[in-house]
């Protein structure tokens, strides 16, 4: 039985040591050195309180630089006086392809131009997938998504869900879409003029 | 009689309790400091709440060990249905025992008085004073190789004993290189040795707090640089830690000699490891770091090198002893650790290679050179 003796395969990339890597013991300390020297410079940090590290405490700290079209937490916009401007057609919850928002409508027969409002408004967020298909399909700009990711790590499934109020935190105080005048005053009855 | 024994007694429990305190600490330190040197935070969310309030002790994940300990105890115990179950079962204790021996023979401070430390003590003490060691033997470093070589026994008593092909592979590559690096650590020490004229390592200490050339602590590490050097290789070689731990190699052999090992015996192994890196950190401080001593210092007090000098309590000297020789062993631990996150890991032909080609002769080389300078020196 002959067998053929092991050749070693070349490599147009192979590297080339000279002496002074082969001596092997300085290469290892100049790696040591590197190490020790990021060691030290983030131990010096983090004596005089500030971070030494790259990476970034979440959920306790989260990154200042998402991007601004980043489909992170969704809202709820709003009309001026308040009130959610979703009108309840369910067009979001009929497009989201992870079946994720609930909807109860109610009955406002007040309000002539929007009869139709949300009683609740619900995202479970254990199964969201961001894909923003709800903000494209929403009729009325009553849903958008903001550039911050809801405060997902929580120890309970249930908390995942999001409802209306948390939802409807979104204030901003100027929107280049929408414009948010001071809302009319209300009749002390709680009509409006 | 009953002063030796009380003082055996209370020397043992510091030596045990400084052995554990370095185990459990260091898995902290290796966590921490790997995490520091990646730019990471590291381990940090094991708490412990004071109960009925919302404070929560996070300290700097120093509980992670806790937890670690927690979850070994409470995990389920496999075994695997092997034929040898006795040596299954006896073999983290076959490689944790030695390692805890080992420390016997190492001075961790000088002589202590208790009758100088409290007056009231003379009593029962009287002046006599004692070196601040388990045993004073004369074999002293004999003892520590002794006792190390123990080790391999236990690993390949596991891995054969496990019926795993793993842990057989493991258990041979273990034996191998230990063997081989075992001789290559007795060869470094050998220098030192004919320096110093004894094996007994208090005598040693005592030797290395003088000065060399007039102004140089006369420690070992000045002697013998290289030895030094090589030692510490050779060091972390028989603790089979990164860049030689073929044994355990995780990509290769899952953990190696202990892949069938879970719970606490599987922490027995860890645990011995983690002992054993403070372990070689106090051989290396005994032998190359000038012990316990501060440069210039001895059981009385500094004597530096331009004549001046400066007396010291003897509680003092006793204090600042325990407290070098803890600080040194931690900083050679510290830079076992970063060596052990800086190197990749060997192949294994590489590593033998690496013993009987390279270090063996040059630790060969560095005991012929220093036989000869001894000579022409006494000459």
């Amino acid at each position: 039985m002959s067998k053929k003796p092991y050749i070693r395969k070349q490599y147009w990339n192979e590297a080339e040591m000279g002496l002074w890597e082969r001596a092997y013991l300085p290469e290892i300390l100049r790696g040591l050195f590197i190490t020790g020297g990021v060691f030290l410079r983030n131990m010096a940090k983090w004596m005089t309180g500030r971070k030494g590290a790259l990476t970034t405490y979440y959920p306790e700290e989260t990154r200042w630089d998402y991007a601004q079209a980043n489909r992170g937490k969704h809202v709820l916009t709003r009309r001026p006086d308040g009130t959610p401007q979703c009108i309840a057609c369910n067009m979001c919850a009929t497009v989201c392809p992870a079946k994720v928002i609930e909807i109860e409508a109610g009955f406002d027969p007040a309000d002539t131009a929007h009869p139709k409002f949300p009683i609740r408004f619900e995202i479970d967020y254990s199964r969201c997938v961001f894909c923003g298909l709800c903000v494209e399909a929403c009729p009325e700009d009553a849903i958008r998504m903001a550039k911050e990711t809801p405060n997902l790590p929580v120890t309970d499934r249930s908390a995942m869900w999001l409802g209306k109020e948390e939802l409807l935190e979104w204030q901003p105080q100027d929107d280049v879409a929408k414009p948010y005048p001071p809302a009319p005053p209300r009749m002390p009855n709680g009509a409006r003029e | 009689m009953i002063a030796d024994l009380v003082i055996s007694i209370v020397f043992i429990g510091y030596a045990i309790s400084v052995l554990m305190g370095f185990g459990t600490i260091l898995t902290w330190v290796e966590r921490k400091q790997a995490a520091v040197m990646s730019d990471r935070i590291g381990a940090n969310r094991a708490y412990i709440r004071i109960p009925f309030t919302q404070v929560k002790l996070v300290w700097w994940g120093l509980f992670h060990g806790m937890a670690d300990g927690l979850k070994m105890l409470l995990k389920e115990d496999f075994k695997p249905r092997t034929y040898d179950w006795y040596a299954y079962a006896v073999a983290p204790w076959v490689v944790f025992t030695p390692v805890l021996l080992v420390f016997a023979v190492i001075p961790f401070g000088g002589m202590i008085t208790p009758a100088q430390l409290w007056a009231p003590l003379a009593g029962f003490f009287g002046d006599r004073s004692w070196p601040m060691m388990i045993a004073n033997l004369d074999a002293g470093i004999l003892i520590v190789f002794a006792f190390s070589g123990l080790t391999v026994i236990g690993a390949m008593l596991a891995g054969w004993s496990s019926s795993n092909k793993f842990s057989l592979l493991g258990a041979l590559r273990a034996g191998s290189q230990m063997i081989s690096y075992e001789l290559v650590l007795a060869l470094t020490v050998l220098g030192l040795i004919l320096i110093y004229g004894t094996v007994n390592l208090d005598a040693m200490v005592r030797h290395q707090s003088g000065t060399v050339l007039g102004f140089l602590p006369a420690w070992g590490i000045v002697y013998q640089p290289f030895a030094a050097s090589l030692f510490l290789a050779a060091a972390i070689a028989e603790n089979k830690r990164i860049p030689f731990d073929l044994p355990e190699a995780e990509s290769e052999l899952i953990a190696g000699y202990y892949t069938e090992y879970s719970a606490m015996k599987m922490g027995l192994f860890m645990f011995a490891e983690f002992i054993e890196i403070a372990i070689i950190g106090a051989l290396f401080t005994t032998l190359f770091l000038g012990g316990y001593n501060l440069p210039y210092m001895g059981d009385a007090g500094f004597a530096f090198p331009g004549g001046a000098s400066l007396a010291l309590p003897h509680g003092a000297v006793v204090v600042t002893q325990l407290v070098v020789f803890l600080a040194k062993v931690f900083l050679v631990c510290s830079f076992q650790i970063l060596i052990r996150w800086t190197l990749p890991r060997f192949r294994y032909d590489q590593v033998l290679t690496f013993a009987w080609k390279f270090m063996f002769p040059l630790a060969l080389a560095n005991f012929c050179v220093t036989a000869v300078a001894l000579w022409w020196l006494r000459a």
